[in-house]
């Protein structure tokens, strides 16, 4: 049975094809300050250093492509699991244009020297306090919806799209707390001092990985895994413990970034035990998505969408256990400031977050314009093996150059002087740089690959809005 | 803000941690449940046409590592600095002194014999002088280069020019307590004219291409307001870290827009003191592998 009225595809469209947009940019800018490492002489302008490019790079993939991503699939899905057309179209219109404006003032001013160089929170004041606007008006558009269900349970993907969207709030609220030079001024200063600034930060910034770039990505695997699978999620009652556990103990994980700092020794310690309790949690996720496959594994061999989706978890498994090893202070000690962290990060990037959202979107962008499946499987395919070979390169080159560093760094003479200059550890980690570079430029030439094959699915297509679902008759 | 070290915020930290902990223990014992007898049933709801949910207990083994991993947590904040100010002697704090002083046991004797030998002696000594340049390397080449040749406002040390004097207990004197050579500016009291017929000057007294009128009404000014650091001969004062400016060597550079800029500004430059840092047997031998670069 089906009623008149559609669902809001438009705002998931428009968001979906801003995901491959941004993707492609903000890789590029990743693959250009990489290049810079190995090429210094490619430092050719201030506007266009590696010191403005980086934090360029970082907010590029992380709020433009990632927040897209998010932004597209939590609309998409919202609305399917609930039964119910988006609430407030015209503020999920604002968030779509208010999101890309802040991107594009973030694409103007980070090269131009504006930042509070606070690391992922960079943007300066006026750009903060439009960020929290369109954050809010996301929420009142989520939410709204949610009240609007016509089914009495709420998914277990909308669980995790609310805690991503209600803990974001917070974090950016209080960690972009600042005080402007004047009104007139770009420039602020933090609301914190000293060491308090430095843990409020990277509260902010760890939990950015933990709600931002891995709570709202459950969100995407509880929808488009047990979807492209058809297969039923495989444990409600461990996705139950895993949701609760994570939300509450992400929470306290961040000072394992200021491990060895002015950092109170307690801090250090809670911030340790809480990395390590998060291995359970974290491996929920990845458990109950992989599971979902049982029973279903041949589809993995035709399907290079369920590739994508079951190799990000993977990938979501294997840096929540190199995260935890690596809070443990005395592997810190060794991994901290090193490559090993770039590593790390980019197996989380790379491996997950991007490829989860690449398969969600292939899933997306068809059905967004009435078609059952992209203008090219075999590109999809291809797609995949240039991706996973690019972070296969690129994390095992920054695994290698990473510890390399840390060994170099604190090896030592007999004399107890350092045996080697830092520039000798810079010297040596140029292979691997270089090897980063080649890996990092696969992956920017799988997201080309997509937007040609996205271009040629929606080319002389009509937007499709799909007819609201009534509810399985026993669950309405 | 209150300080993070006020046991209020101890305080408060202890009750979260204890009750996210207890909340995680809560969560995992509430749900302990075994697998059932035949198949696994679905939860009951159906979203979007086909989403469904089986109800599986929790892998066994997933559930251990949990609870292995909160074990752990209580142990170690029980044992390490986690619970406010507990456990300090297993602190950062005490690992880096107990760090420091087995390195100072095993490593101060390795410098400590060299402690009485004249430091002459000590730059001629090869091992010695390895040690030296392994201290320079990892303290002193950020500013003087790898190769000691110095930069733009950094000496170069493999010259035989000092500028505070060359003698080993100057440079001792140099790494120990630092130096601060600072150059007053005259842009003021000469004006922008006076200070080109200065630079021309400077330029002439190391044969480089100057203005020689310019450079005769200079060498009046030079000798009204320049004399009493650089010499009457201009050939510097080590006293007062004043350079020598007629041995065409140049910290700053020669050109005369470069000197306009010094003459006209000032300048302040900072030598670090590593005296307190170092430690005295260490700077003997640095002292020793400077003075050994020179000589070549």
């Amino acid at each position: 049975m089906q009623s008149q009225a559609t669902y809001n595809y438009k705002v998931v469209r428009q968001f979906a094809i801003m995901t491959v947009v941004w993707g492609i940019v903000g890789m590029l800018v990743g693959v250009i300050a990489a290049a810079q490492l190995v090429w210094p002489q490619l430092n050719v302008h201030e506007f266009l250093h590696f010191g403005r490019l980086r934090p360029l790079h970082t907010n590029a993939v992380i709020f433009a492509f990632g927040g897209c991503a998010l932004f597209a699939t939590s609309y998409y899905v919202v609305q399917r699991t609930c039964h119910t057309r988006l609430f407030a179209p015209g503020l999920a219109a604002f968030t779509f244009w208010g999101w890309q404006l802040v991107i594009l003032l973030a694409a103007i001013t980070l090269p131009l020297g504006y930042t509070t160089s606070k690391e992922y929170a960079e943007l300066e004041w006026p750009i903060d306090i439009l960020i929290a606007i369109v954050w809010v008006s996301y929420a009142i558009v989520f939410f709204g919806t949610i009240a609007r269900r016509k089914v009495s349970h709420i998914y277990v993907a909308n669980w995790f799209f609310g805690g991503f969207i209600l803990t974001v709030a917070l974090l950016h609220i209080v960690n972009s707390a600042a005080i402007p030079v004047s009104l007139t001024s770009m420039k602020s200063y933090s609301a914190y001092a000293g060491v308090q600034d430095a843990m409020i930060q990277w509260w902010y910034g760890h939990n950015a990985v933990g709600f931002f770039l891995t709570a709202g990505f459950l969100g995407m695997m509880y929808y488009f895994v047990p979807k492209q699978a058809d297969r039923p999620v495989y444990s409600y009652r461990l996705s139950v413990v895993h949701f609760w556990a994570l939300i509450f103990t992400y929470m306290w994980a961040g000072p394992h970034h200021l491990h060895y700092t002015a950092l109170p020794d307690w801090t250090q310690s809670v911030g340790m035990v809480f990395s390590l309790i998060l291995l359970a949690p974290s491996w929920g996720g990845m458990i109950n998505g992989v599971l979902t496959l049982s029973g279903a594994w041949h589809k993995l061999r035709t399907d290079p969408i369920l590739k994508f989706l079951i190799t990000s978890l993977s990938f979501y498994g294997m840096s929540t256990f190199e995260g935890p090893m690596m809070s443990i202070k005395t592997v810190n000690a060794l991994s901290h400031y090193t490559d090993w962290t770039v590593g790390h990060v980019h197996s989380g990037a790379l491996g997950w977050v991007a490829m989860i959202s690449i398969g969600s979107v292939y899933f997306l962008l068809p059905r967004l314009y009435g078609k059952s499946e992209m203008y090219s499987v075999k590109l999809i395919n291809a797609h995949f093996w240039i991706a996973t070979i690019g972070i296969v390169l690129y994390i095992a080159s920054m695994w290698i150059s990473g510890v390399m560093q840390g060994l170099m760094w604190r090896a030592t003479n007999p004399d107890g002087t350092l045996t080697y200059s830092f520039v000798e550890s810079v010297k040596a980690s140029y292979p691997f740089w270089t090897i980063r570079f080649i890996g990092g430029a696969m992956f920017l030439g799988g997201m080309l690959i997509m937007f040609y094959n996205m271009v040629k699915t929606i080319a002389g297509q009509k937007a499709y809005d799909a007819p609201v679902l009534a509810p399985a008759a026993a669950h309405a | 803000m209150a300080d993070f070290i006020s046991g209020f915020w101890n305080m408060y930290v202890m009750v979260l941690v204890a009750l996210s902990i207890l909340f995680c223990v809560f969560v995992l014992a509430s749900n302990m449940t075994k697998r059932e007898k035949g198949p696994v049933q679905l939860h009951g709801h159906v979203w979007d046409e086909t989403l469904a949910e089986y109800n599986n207990p929790l892998p066994r083994w997933w559930m251990y590592l949990f609870w292995i991993t909160i074990v752990f947590a209580v142990v170690y904040l029980a044992i390490y600095p986690g619970f406010g100010r507990s456990n300090q002697s297993r602190g950062q704090w005490a690992q880096y002194d107990a760090e420091m002083q087995a390195a100072q046991e095993r490593f101060g004797p390795v410098f400590a014999k060299y402690r009485e030998m004249d430091v002459m002696a000590v730059a001629a000594d090869p091992e010695a002088n390895a040690m030296g340049k392994r201290l320079f390397l990892t303290y002193c080449q950020q500013c003087h280069g790898a190769a000691a040749q110095g930069a733009k406002s950094f000496p170069n040390l493999t010259d035989s020019e000092w500028l505070w004097g060359g003698a080993p207990e100057n440079i001792k004197e140099t790494i120990t307590n630092g130096r601060n050579g600072v150059m007053p500016p005259f842009g003021p009291a000469l004006g922008a004219d006076g200070v080109k017929d200065v630079a021309n000057y400077v330029r002439s007294m190391n044969g480089l291409a100057h203005d020689s009128v310019r450079a005769q009404r200079g060498k009046e000014a030079f000798e009204s307001n320049c004399v009493a650091c650089h010499g009457a001969d201009a050939k510097g004062n080590p006293m007062l870290g004043a350079p020598n400016l007629t041995d065409n060597r140049w910290l700053y550079g020669s050109s005369e827009a470069v000197i306009i800029e010094t003459v006209t500004n000032g300048r302040n430059n900072k030598m670090p003191a590593f005296g307190a840092f170092l430690g005295e047997d260490k700077v003997h031998l640095l002292a020793a592998y400077v003075l050994s670069l020179s000589k070549k």
